[in-house]
This record gives structure tokens, C-alpha cells and sequence, in this order.
């Protein structure tokens, strides 16, 4: 399949599009719920209820709009957009199109930090078991990092390889925490494994908004590079890039986005994957235009799978890891087949 | 002013020693040929001459700094490389991967602009791959990505040109056609061209100079009349071979399939 060059005017067309898309998908998300919030007077008490005094929507729909609803939404593209650009990233660095941001062990090693909070009692902790999910993505990342490192270059494929076998190893430890725990921390901890972004708060989301933004522009600043060492690393040396700077930064930029997403929402499978490859059926492969794609629709997919997720069932609520599954496979064997064909 | 200068480069992959003491320099416009038996430290030389590899020993000097004072992307403006054959895993089209050329002119933010187009399309045109410019790099042959490989490197408007055995999956069509285009290159704009390659009769044909490679040692260097004897190739090659006359250049043609 052919695709257009890149030009700075089509990457702003695209990504004005996609922001449209994004807005219409959180404000149609933040009106959907069990409590029925009509389409106008929620529209009017969207932009203008925020005031002092407005009195088309009553109190308690005004929690549920700005309290409860729009902070989850907001997180949801935040998380959405960070697996989604940490997907393109690591498949970019290892070559590997099945390669996701949790390839590293990133969600092993959360997992165990997050079991064990939930195990200690820690979730009335303010950031207890977010804290220790971030600390097990972070000592996880520099335990693959220095193996990677071994030898004198970071090695993506011994990075790779790492990754897996870590992965393994804390399957297992969190198969031994799960079957030592007790019946009520059980719940929490598959909810957890599941990805859930219920546990979300407006100090939540500024420090991860923040963060997602300054590590999009580094990250950004590196897309020729990254088109680059696509085609291969010693063919992007040839072609001027410091590939050893490269890959330390984007790694490093990629697993942290990661680990902060895992660490409030648990572990969201398959946005990471297939956000990045139908960003590239639609768009090609040049990251200057593929990046701010997969962060802008990803973030649109994970908030209508959310609402998904928390509508489905009438007063329950279905982890949202089930739904990104469910959508995201057939949709993505869909276009494999069409692109085939 | 030499443009590519070694002086007393070695170099060993762990116990293995691959290059050892190869001083040689390269004006400006020249064609160099280098040539040797499998494992004799062609490839990797030009990969210190690139940079690509630090040299453990002695030191590597383009147009009189030492290479490893250069920043990277300025060698890639001096310096472009054709590989033998590098696998695509993403589809880019064959105009992007020409377009990636220009890189090290553009750095790691600016949009190709127009004059980038402009190169390009004339770089394509060069190599013949102009009509399949919007296919993608995959559903190409290995000769037909060769050409491209050949594209991205004349966009890349180097002052030198590395061949590593760059045209051994081209037909005998493209690759004469690519050997005439480097030649005219070569003479009308003094691109340096330093080209690895296995076939001496084309070495013989249009290097100026040949270097003999065996086991990671210069054994000879000159003009092709020099390095390119029948007693060379066979205490380098082990090979027996009839090398002649041509009748019409006057330069060496080896024979193969002699047996004295």
C-alpha cells in the first residue's frame, strides 16, 4: 500500500482531524453514563457549568460531570496516548512489529509492586500502590537496561530477549503472590492485571499530562532518527544519527511513559500493540507523522473503550483491558486482510 | 589534500584480528578499488573509513581531521555509503527511503523542501528507479532495492562514495550502468569513489588505483597494471589465473579456469 509523502501541511491536517476526534469522543464520553445527563443541558453544562451559580444541571450532576466523569476521561487519553506512543517507539527501536511498550518487562515488574501494595494494604495510601507499581517498572527497566548494556553498545536484541525472560520470571512471582493472597485482595489485584482507570484524581492527571508532554517533545525531536534506524542502525549511522544517543533517550523517555500510565491504570493490553500498526496502515511509516497519530487516536480509542467498559453492564463495571482486546483484535485483523488483498 | 587518510589502522573483532597497520591516503576524485579474498578486512575497513567503527589502533583523517572529532552527521554529508543489500521491516515507499538521503543536510527536525524533492528526483532519474518511486521498498527486487540503496546515496551529495560490493545482485546491465554513472561522477563533479569489490576485471576497468587486501594487510597498492599480475592474484587468491592484455584499453583481464 502506497502512501502520500510527509509534509508539515499533512501532518497538521491529519492531526487537526484527530484532535476533533478526540474532543468529540470526551465530550460524547463525559455525557454517557448510568446517570442519563440529556445531550443540551449536558452540552451548556459542559462549557458553562463550571460557573458559580448555573442552575441547568443540579449539584449532583455536576459532580458527576467534573468530579467523577471528565477527570476519568481526560486520564483515559492520557493513558491511551501514552501506550500508544511508547508502542511506536519501542517497535521502531527493536525493529519488531510485535514489540509493545510492555516488551521490556514493564508490566511484570509493576504487577509485582502493585501486588504486593494491594497485599501490604496499601490502597488508602495516597500513591501507595501506584508508587510501588512505578518502582517496579523502574528497577525492572534498569535491571533489562544493564543486561542490554553487557556489552559495549546497547543491543536491542539482547534487550529483547531480556525483556522476555524478565517477564517470565515475575509471571511467575505474581503467580506465587496471587496464590498466597487472600480472597479480598484477589479482586483487586485481577482488576488491577486487567487495567482499570477508575482510581484517577486531578493531581493524577496534571503530573501525568505534564509529563507526557515533555516526553512527547523529546520524543518527538527524534522522529527522523527513528525513520532512520527503522531501516536499520548502521544504515541510520551512515545517514548521520548518533544511534547509541538515540535509542538510550527513546528507551529511556518510552519506558518512563509507560511505567506512569501502568502505575495508576494497571495494565491496559493491547492499545500499545495495534494503536502504533493502524496508525501505519493509514498513514505509512514516517514517525514525524506517526507519532502525534498513535498519541491522538490512541487516546480517542482507550476513552471510548473506557466508556465502553463502564456502560456495558448496568451498575458494574468490566475491566477495560477486556474491551481493548475485544475491539482492537478483530478491527486490526480486519485491516490486515483488507491491506492483503 | 588527501581526502580519506589512514595512518597504521588496526583493528580486531575481540581475539580476531582483522586489520593490521593499513596506511593509505585518497585524493580527491580519485576511483579506489579495493580488492582481496573473502575474510580479508575489505568491509570492515570501509566501515572505519566511515566511522562506523573506531579504529583500535593508528587514526582515520577526512579532509585532514581526525575522524572521531567529527560529529556524526556531519561525516554523513561527506561520506555516503551503498551497502551490499539491508532488508526494509516497515513499508516505506522507494521515494522516502531516497528522500532519508537527506538527512544529514536537513538534521533531525527541518521538512524536506522543495530543493530536497529536486535532488531526489534527480538521483532516482540517475539510477533508473524514477517509475516505481511511489512503491513500496517490499514488493521490490533485490536489484531494483539495490538501485535504490545506489539513490539515497547520490542524494546524500557526498564528497565521497563507499561501494561495498554494491552492485554483486545487479544484472550485468544495471551494473555496467551504475560503474559509468560513479565514472562520470567521478570525472565531472570529483566525487571520490573507493569501491570493495570481488570482480577485478571491473576493478581493472575503472579504478584508478587497485589495493590488494589478504588477511588484513595491504599486500599491494597502485594502478591496476601494478597490483593486478598473475603472481599477485595467485599468492593472494591461491588461484591460478591467465592475466592479459585488453586489446582495446590496454589494461589487465584476468582469466579464470587455467590450470598450468
Amino acid at each position: 500500500m502506497s502512501h502520500k509523502i510527509i509534509t508539515l501541511a499533512r501532518v497538521i491536517k491529519i492531526c487537526g482531524v484527530l484532535i476533533l476526534l478526540f474532543i468529540a469522543m470526551a465530550i460524547a464520553s463525559v455525557l454517557i453514563g448510568p446517570a442519563k445527563i440529556g445531550i443540551i443541558p449536558g452540552l451548556k453544562g459542559f462549557f458553562f457549568g463550571w460557573q458559580e451559580g448555573y442552575a441547568a444541571l443540579t449539584p449532583s450532576e455536576k459532580t458527576i460531570i467534573f468530579s467523577i466523569r471528565l477527570p476519568r476521561v481526560i486520564f483515559a487519553g492520557l493513558v491511551g496516548a501514552s501506550l500508544s506512543c511508547a508502542g511506536v517507539i519501542f517497535q521502531a527501536l527493536l525493529r519488531n512489529p510485535l514489540a509493545d511498550p510492555f516488551i521490556l518487562g514493564i508490566s511484570g515488574g509493576s504487577a509485582v509492586g502493585a501486588i504486593i501494595g494491594i497485599m501490604l494494604g496499601l490502597g488508602s495510601v495516597p500513591f501507595g500502590i501506584p508508587g510501588l507499581a512505578f518502582l517496579g517498572a523502574v528497577l525492572t527497566v534498569i535491571l533489562v537496561f544493564l543486561i542490554g548494556k553487557s556489552s559495549k553498545e546497547l543491543n536491542s536484541t539482547t534487550m529483547l530477549l531480556a525483556g522476555v525472560i524478565v517477564n517470565a520470571f515475575f509471571s511467575a512471582v505474581i503467580m506465587f503472590l496471587i496464590s498466597i493472597s487472600s480472597n479480598a485482595d484477589l479482586h483487586n489485584i485481577a482488576f488491577w492485571l486487567m487495567g482499570n482507570l477508575s482510581m484517577v484524581n486531578w493531581t493524577t492527571i496534571a503530573f501525568e499530562g505534564i509529563l507526557l508532554l515533555f516526553g512527547f517533545a523529546i520524543i518527538y525531536s527524534y522522529a527522523r532518527p527513528l525513520n532512520l534506524i527503522v531501516i536499520g542502525e548502521e544504515t541510520a549511522m551512515q545517514l548521520g544519527v548518533n544511534v547509541e544517543r538515540t535509542k538510550i533517550v527513546l528507551f529511556l523517555v518510552g519506558s518512563l511513559i509507560t511505567g506512569l500510565a501502568v502505575a495508576f491504570s494497571g495494565i491496559i493490553g493491547f492499545v500499545g500493540l495495534v494503536i502504533p500498526h493502524i496508525m501505519r496502515m493509514l498513514f505509512g511509516p514516517d514517525h514525524r507523522l506517526l507519532l502525534p497519530a498513535s498519541l491522538l487516536f490512541g487516546a480517542s480509542f482507550l476513552i471510548a473503550t473506557d466508556t465502553i467498559a463502564r456502560t456495558l453492564i448496568p451498575h458494574s463495571e468490566l475491566p477495560v483491558g477486556v474491551i481493548t482486546a475485544l475491539l482492537g483484535a478483530p478491527y486490526f485483523i480486519y485491516l490486515l486482510r483488507r491491506r492483503s488483498a | 589534500m588527501a581526502i580519506v587518510k589512514t595512518e597504521s589502522v588496526g583493528f580486531s573483532y575481540e581475539s580476531n584480528r582483522v586489520l593490521k597497520d593499513i596506511s593509505f591516503e585518497t585524493r580527491e576524485g580519485e576511483f579506489l578499488g579495493i580488492i582481496g579474498p573473502n575474510g580479508s578486512g575489505k568491509t570492515t575497513l570501509l566501515k572505519i573509513i566511515d566511522g562506523i567503527f573506531a579504529a583500535q589502533e593508528g587514526s582515520v583523517a577526512i579532509n585532514g581531521t581526525d575522524i572521531k572529532k567529527i560529529k556524526r552527521h556531519d561525516v554523513a554529508k561527506i561520506i555516503a555509503v551503498v551497502p551490499q543489500d539491508s532488508p526494509v521491516t516497515f513499508s516505506f515507499t522507494v521515494q522516502e527511503v531516497v528522500l532519508m538521503g537527506r538527512a544529514p543536510h536537513l538534521g533531525r527536525l527541518r521538512f524536506e523542501e522543495q530543493s530536497d524533492f529536486e535532488i531526489v528526483r534527480k538521483a532516482m532519474t540517475m539510477t533508473d528507479i524514477l517509475p516505481f518511486a511511489a512503491r513500496s521498498i517490499n514488493e521490490l527486487s533485490g536489484g531494483e532495492r539495490q538501485r535504490v540503496l545506489i539513490a539515497r546515496a547520490l542524494a546524500q551529495q557526498p564528497q565521497v562514495i563507499l561501494l561495498d560490493e554494491s552492485t554483486a545482485f545487479l544484472d550485468i546491465k544495471h551494473q555496467i550502468a551504475f560503474f559509468d554513472l560513479m565514472k562520470n561522477l567521478n570525472k565531472t563533479e570529483k566525487l571520490t569513489v573507493i569501491t570493495v569489490t570481488h570482480d577485478i576485471n571491473l576493478a581493472s576497468f575503472f579504478c584508478d588505483r587497485v589495493m590488494l587486501l589478504n588477511n588484513g594487510i595491504i599486500h599491494s597498492i597502485g594502478t591496476p597494471d601494478e597490483v593486478i599480475t598473475a603472481p599477485n592474484i595467485k599468492e593472494v587468491y591461491e588461484t591460478d589465473v591467465l592475466v592479459d592484455c585488453n586489446p582495446q584499453n590496454g589494461l589487465p583481464r584476468v582469466t579464470i579456469g587455467i590450470h598450468s
